[in-house]
């Protein structure tokens, strides 16, 4: 067991904990405002699609990355729209901008690239660069860790995001534009999901393959529960779950169970799920959502 | 007048969606009418057509039907997926270890296990609900993946034929096959997949319907759904209706095994859902959470997803994704029905959505 645990192991952990920070910080001004986010997944979908697709036709990570900012933004407008504008059930609206990312890349990476669903291999030194054996989206989202906890309870642009999600009949009251703040939250959470996506395919590996995020949105989710939809503890769930798949990796062929078997690597997958469960029930330590998450705001209401 | 509401709203949000769909179609340089035609036109050939339209609509009726019967409870099955993966695996797994029963006992068992184990894994969230108030959405998709990582051992470690490269169970006893609908129809070949799973999916369209509106254990789900606490005031335990709604609606979803491993394949095969679980959402969705608005929808889905494959061979840059897209946008402007009404004004939260 000793042999597994070395310091590439703790490379591996923030390297595969990279994405979910962006993506679950992302979430977390959605849900913050008070409009649950299922389509993280779908929005880092777009992110990574984008990324890899730009930086293929201009050769620069960095137009790749703004790239995908902006195309995930735009989506997560238009779920925000939906939404907020139409009043839409947010998980159903959701699951659409899920749905529409598993199609997407592929009818356009189809004919763009005559794929079936990816994008060419972009030459390695036109990835996003590492500094210290690290991506530097890497170590941007411990920053973008400790700015959301400022921004978060530091400003009065936090302030007014918070009370949007806990209280909106207060905060109108209060004169805050209820409506206007959750928009912002909501593309923010594509900003952010975007980013995380293009770290999967311009950063982490080097091409988009069809749904590469494999359901990394749903960890950030789970992450950002765990995290009681706070920055620092959420950033820790987010370790903690890159950490197991870290070690799913390296277990793979190398640990046994005592009676001479492989560990099945299904168990440590199922850990993340398994331990947001445990945590929304309550029985390790309560985690209490925004108190207006899912409610759509209406003023004559 | 709301009946003709019911009918409107789902049309328009299909033409929506087909006009978005045309846009990205025209934006990748083919032609959108050429693709509609070939994604609408062959379904309607005999046999292959409409054998293969039936066969992809089975799976859809079932998650559709399973979802709708949750949002009349006021409750969201995003789980569907997760709880037709492990009834499959139920299914196969009574199929495969009682291998020596006849038929008549082995197919009826068959269906039972995969139902209950679909029930069971669907009342887990019912229950968190119930006793925590934990979320259903968010357990529902936690357990999906916990499903397919546990089908997935089980079949890896246990279920599998030895050396079989393929991740799938070793094949159900021929005693638990149920037939093909080609040996009863004259001019539908054997070779097309469609089973009496289809038959079963209409029979259960029928019963959910009784359910709901011809009993009174449907009238408190419904009643749940519409409002809790009048529901709980006229006596309904609210608790209890949250357990039993998921439990059904998860033994709805899972007769998907049944189609896909008593059927088709003979076996249990791992990742074989197509995204149904999900799809399920959007056929809820559009059949506006009605056995009849369901069987409609599930037959438009199964149109484009037969009409995916002459869309990959025959035109020049379109790929069968596209009916992914459609799904998605379909969901979307469903979702944003107020668009469609003046003054954007929202129904009653619960049962319609």
């Amino acid at each position: 067991m000793r042999s597994i645990l070395t310091l590439s192991l703790l490379f591996s952990t923030i390297r595969l904990a990279t994405p979910l920070v962006w993506a679950a910080i992302g979430g977390l001004y959605s849900e913050r405002s008070g409009v649950i986010n299922i389509a993280l997944e779908g929005l880092m979908l777009a992110g990574a699609f984008t990324a890899a697709a730009m930086t293929y036709y201009t050769h620069s990570p960095w137009v790749g990355l703004g790239s995908a900012v902006v195309a995930a933004a735009f989506f997560a407008f238009i779920l925000a729209v939906v939404c907020i504008r139409f009043k839409a059930n947010e998980v159903v609206a959701g699951t659409g901008i899920n749905i529409l990312f598993l199609g997407l890349p592929a009818v356009l990476s189809g004919a763009l690239f005559l794929s079936s669903g990816s994008t060419p291999q972009i030459p390695k030194d036109e990835l996003l660069p590492e500094v210290a054996r690290l991506s530097v989206l890497s170590l941007l989202a411990l920053l973008l860790v400790f700015a959301t906890q400022h921004v978060l309870y530091r400003t009065p642009f936090g302030l007014r995001l918070r009370s949007v999600g806990e209280n909106p009949e207060a905060a109108d009251a209060a004169g805050i534009r209820v409506n206007r703040l959750r928009y912002t939250g909501v593309i923010l959470s594509g900003v952010l999901a975007g980013i995380g996506g293009a770290y999967l395919s311009i950063g982490q590996s080097s091409l988009f393959t069809r749904n590469m995020t494999a359901g990394r949105g749903f960890i950030a989710l789970a992450a950002l529960i765990f995290g009681k939809w706070r920055p620092v503890q959420t950033m820790l769930a987010c370790l903690l779950f890159g950490f197991a798949d870290a070690l799913t990796i390296q277990m793979q062929g190398v640990a046994k169970l005592p009676s001479g078997e492989d560990v099945p690597v299904q168990f440590i997958q199922m850990i993340p799920y398994v331990v947001t469960i445990v945590v929304l029930a309550g029985f390790i330590g309560h985690s209490r959502a925004p108190g207006a998450l899912g409610v759509p705001y209406d003023k004559e209401s | 007048m709301k009946q003709l509401r019911d009918l409107l709203f789902p049309l328009m949000a299909v033409l929506c969606a087909f006009a978005v769909g045309a846009l990205v179609v025209l934006f990748i340089g083919d032609s959108p009418i050429e693709t509609y035609r070939l994604l609408l036109g062959s379904a309607l050939s005999w046999p292959d057509g409409i054998g293969y339209t039936l066969f992809f609509a089975t799976p859809l009726i079932f998650t559709g039907l399973a979802v709708a019967v949750a949002l009349r409870g006021g409750l969201l099955n995003i789980g569907a997926e997760g709880q037709l993966y492990v009834a499959a695996f139920a299914t196969a797994w009574v199929g495969i270890t009682l291998s020596n029963l006849p038929s008549a006992l082995l197919v009826p068992l068959c269906c039972l296990a995969g139902i209950a184990a679909g029930a069971a894994w669907a009342a887990i969230p019912g229950v968190l609900k119930a006793r925590f108030g934990s979320h259903e959405v968010i357990n529902t998709i936690m357990l999906n993946f916990i499903a397919v990582a546990l089908v997935g051992y089980l079949t890896q470690y246990h279920y599998r034929t030895p050396g079989d490269p393929i991740m799938e169970s070793a094949p159900i006893s021929a005693a638990a096959h149920i037939p093909r609908l080609g040996q009863f129809i004259p001019g539908l070949p054997a070779r097309i997949p469609l089973n009496v799973a289809f038959l079963l999916a209409l029979v259960a369209c029928w019963l959910v319907y009784v359910l709901l509106w011809k009993t009174k254990w449907g009238y408190e789900i419904r009643a749940t759904g519409q409002n809790p606490s009048a529901a709980e005031y006229g006596g309904v335990s609210i608790r209890k209706e949250i357990v039993l709604t998921m439990a059904i609606s998860g033994g709805v979803a899972a007769m998907v095994g049944i189609k896909e491993v008593l059927g088709y394949r003979y076996r249990y095969y791992d990742g074989f859902s197509d995204n149904y679980g999900f799809t399920g959402i959007a056929v809820a969705l559009l059949g506006r959470n009605h056995p009849v608005g369901v069987i409609a929808a599930a037959l438009l889905f199964a149109v484009l997803q037969r009409g995916g494959v002459p869309v990959d061979a025959f035109t020049q840059l379109v790929s069968k994704d596209i009916v992914l897209i459609l799904q998605a946008l379909v969901i979307l402007f469903v979702a944003a029905e107020a668009m469609f009404r003046r003054g954007g004004r929202r129904q009653g939260a619960g049962g319609t959505i």
